[in-house]
C-alpha cells in the first residue's frame, strides 16, 4: 500500500496486485477499511486520493516472459503487464512437526487470529499459545481482548535472549510503548520462556496439548493451540523472477531493488522486520520506481533502525536445537502428501525426498514443509518452477486469453 | 460484520458475520474442511493462502482456498469430509 501510494503520487501509472480478500496484508487485513488502526486508515486515505487500480483476490502464479506476469482471479485468467514492479510478498508462519500437530483446531498463531478477524467466534474458548517470536504476544493479547481464555503462552527463546532483546529495544520507544501495552493486556497469562509444545491430542479434534514447561511436561485441555515459530518470507515469486537470494532473504540495493533490473522488492522477503520495515520500505521502492530517488533517500536513516530490529527479531527468536526431536517417527511433515519423518530421514536431500515421496509436491508446493525440513534436516528447497501457485489448467493452456491490464508500474504482492 | 448472512455448508445452513470468510464459515458449522491423503482430517492451519489446508467447493468449484475467499449470501460449500 505505501509503495502504490508513494509511486502514484510520482504521478506513474500503477495498479494493486493483492492475494488477499482486501488490501493491507495480514497485520492490517483490511481493518483500514473499518478505521481500526489509525495508521492503516491514514495509508487507506492517501490511497483513495491518487489514482491507483487495485485488484484483490487475485494470486500471481507464471512469468512468460520479462514483463509479464500471469495471475488467476475467480477462475479467470489475467496478463499484466509492466515497467517496474515492486514485490511485497509478505511472510507466512514457520511450523514444525511434533506429533498431533495435524489435528484440526492446531492452528497458526497468526492463522488463528486471522481467522478471529474475519469473524470466527473465539469468546470463551481455550486457546494455548506456543511456539517463538513477538507475534505470539500480540496474538495472545488479541485473542484474550476477543474473549479468549489463555492458560500459558509457551515461548522457546530463552529468558537470557529474551532480556537481551528488551535491552536491545532502548532506543525505541515505539516499540517499547507497544511492549508495555502487551504486558497490560496479558496481565494474570503466564509467560514462560525455555518452553514448547510436544503433542497436540484429540480423537477428530483438538482436546489438549503437553508442553515442556521449562523441563517439565505438563498436559493442558483446550479448544485451540495457536502455534507458530516465527516467520519465513515469501520468496517464490522473487526467485521465479529471477531475484538472486541471499542468506534466505531478497537481496536488494539501498532502492530496494532486486538485481533484476525495474523489479523491487519491500518488507518480509527482504528481512523479517514487521509492519514498520514494510512501510518503510515499500515507500522507498514506490518512490525509486516513481524516479524520485532524492526523496526516497530521505527515509534511509529510518530504514537503518527497522533493520537493526530486523537483527535483533533473527537473534533472539533463533530456533533451539531440542525442537528437532519433537517429532516422532510418525509424525508427518508433508501435511499435503501425509510423509512421515520416518519416511523422510531416508533421504539426504530436499530433491531426492521429493521425488521417492512426493514431499512437498503437493497444493502447498513445500511453502509448509519447506522451512520444516531446512530446520530438521539442514535442506534447501533448489528452485521454483511455474505455476508457484496451483492454477485451472485451463488457464495453464491459454495465455494469451483474458483481459489485459497495462501499468506503468504495478505493484504485487500481499501487503 | 454488524450484519450476518446466510451460507449453505455440506447442505446445512449457516449464519455468518458479513465479511466472513467461507473458512470461518465451515468451523462455525464444526465441519472437517478435507480429508488427507491418508484419511486424516484436516481444518485450516495458515488462513493466509498458504498452506492449501482449508480447500473446499465453493459453488461448485473445486478447491478454492476457504481462507482468502468471503462468504456471499447463498453461496454453497461442500467439504470432501
Amino acid at each position: 500500500m505505501a509503495a502504490a501510494v508513494r509511486a502514484a503520487e510520482c504521478g506513474v501509472r500503477v495498479g494493486i496486485v493483492d492475494d488477499n480478500p482486501a488490501l493491507g496484508g495480514q497485520i492490517w487485513r483490511g481493518e483500514s477499511e473499518s478505521g481500526k488502526s489509525s495508521e492503516a486508515a491514514q495509508w487507506r486515505r492517501r490511497l483513495q486520493a491518487v489514482n491507483v487500480t487495485t485488484f484483490c483476490g487475485m494470486k500471481v502464479f507464471h512469468q512468460p516472459e520479462a514483463g509479464v506476469l500471469l495471475a488467476e482471479a475467480n477462475d479467470d485468467l489475467f496478463e499484466l503487464r509492466y515497467r517496474n514492479l515492486i514485490l511485497a510478498t509478505g511472510a507466512r508462519e514457520r511450523f514444525l512437526p511434533f506429533p498431533g500437530w495435524t489435528l484440526p483446531n492446531v492452528m497458526g498463531a497468526g492463522g488463528l487470529q486471522a481467522m478471529v478477524k474475519s469473524g470466527l467466534p473465539i469468546r470463551g474458548k481455550r486457546v494455548v499459545v506456543a511456539g517463538t517470536g513477538p507475534l505470539l504476544l500480540a496474538v495472545a493479547a488479541y485473542l484474550r481482548k476477543h474473549g479468549a481464555k489463555i492458560p500459558i503462552i509457551c515461548e522457546q527463546a530463552s529468558w537470557s535472549s529474551l532480556a537481551r532483546f528488551g535491552m536491545a529495544l532502548i532506543g525505541q520507544p515505539k516499540k517499547i510503548f507497544q511492549g508495555m501495552q502487551l504486558k497490560k493486556d496479558l496481565s494474570g497469562v503466564p509467560f514462560v520462556a525455555n518452553s514448547w509444545p510436544l503433542a497436540a491430542h484429540g480423537a477428530k479434534t483438538l482436546e489438549s496439548v503437553t508442553v515442556s514447561r521449562v523441563g517439565k511436561n505438563e498436559t493442558i485441555a483446550c479448544d485451540y493451540l495457536a502455534c507458530g515459530f516465527h516467520l519465513v518470507p515469501n520468496i517464490e515469486l522473487p526467485i521465479l523472477l529471477g531475484c538472486q537470494i541471499r542468506c534466505g532473504y531478497v537481496q536488494v540495493d539501498d532502492f530496494q531493488q532486486t538485481t533484476v533490473p525495474g523489479v523491487f522488492c519491500a518488507g518480509e522477503p527482504t528481512s523479517i522486520g514487521g509492519v514498520e520495515s514494510a512501510l518503510v520500505e515499500g515507500q522507498i521502492a514506490g518512490l525509486a520506481a516513481g524516479g524520485r530517488k532524492e526523496e526516497a533517500r530521505k527515509l534511509f536513516a529510518e530504514r537503518e533502525k527497522t533493520k537493526q530490529f530486523a537483527h535483533v527479531l533473527d537473534r533472539t527468536f533463533r530456533l533451539r536445537h531440542e525442537l528437532r526431536s519433537l517429532a516422532s517417527p510418525e509424525t508427518i511433515v508433508c501435511r499435503c502428501e501425509d510423509v512421515t519423518h520416518s519416511r523422510l530421514q531416508e533421504f539426504t536431500s530436499w530433491r531426492a525426498a521429493k521425488l521417492h515421496t512426493r514431499c512437498g509436491m503437493g497444493p502447498c508446493q513445500g511453502r509448509i514443509c519447506g522451512p520444516a525440513t531446512q530446520f530438521l534436516f539442514k535442506w534447501n528447497p533448489d528452485s521454483v518452477r511455474p505455476p508457484i501457485f496451483p492454477a485451472r489448467v485451463e488457464n495453464l493452456a491459454a495465455f494469451a486469453v483474458g483481459s489485459n491490464v497495462e501499468s506503468s508500474a504495478t505493484v504485487g504482492g500481499s501487503r | 460484520m454488524s450484519s450476518q448472512l446466510t451460507v449453505t455448508v455440506n447442505g446445512a445452513p449457516v449464519s455468518v458475520p458479513s465479511g466472513a470468510t467461507v473458512a470461518v464459515a465451515v468451523a462455525i458449522a464444526g465441519q472437517t474442511f478435507r480429508t488427507s491423503v491418508t484419511g486424516e482430517p484436516r481444518a485450516a492451519l495458515c488462513a493466509m493462502g498458504i498452506c492449501y489446508e482449508c480447500r473446499v467447493t465453493i459453488n461448485g468449484m473445486l478447491h478454492c482456498r476457504s481462507c482468502q475467499i468471503l462468504c456471499e449470501p447463498g453461496m454453497d460449500v461442500k467439504t470432501d469430509a
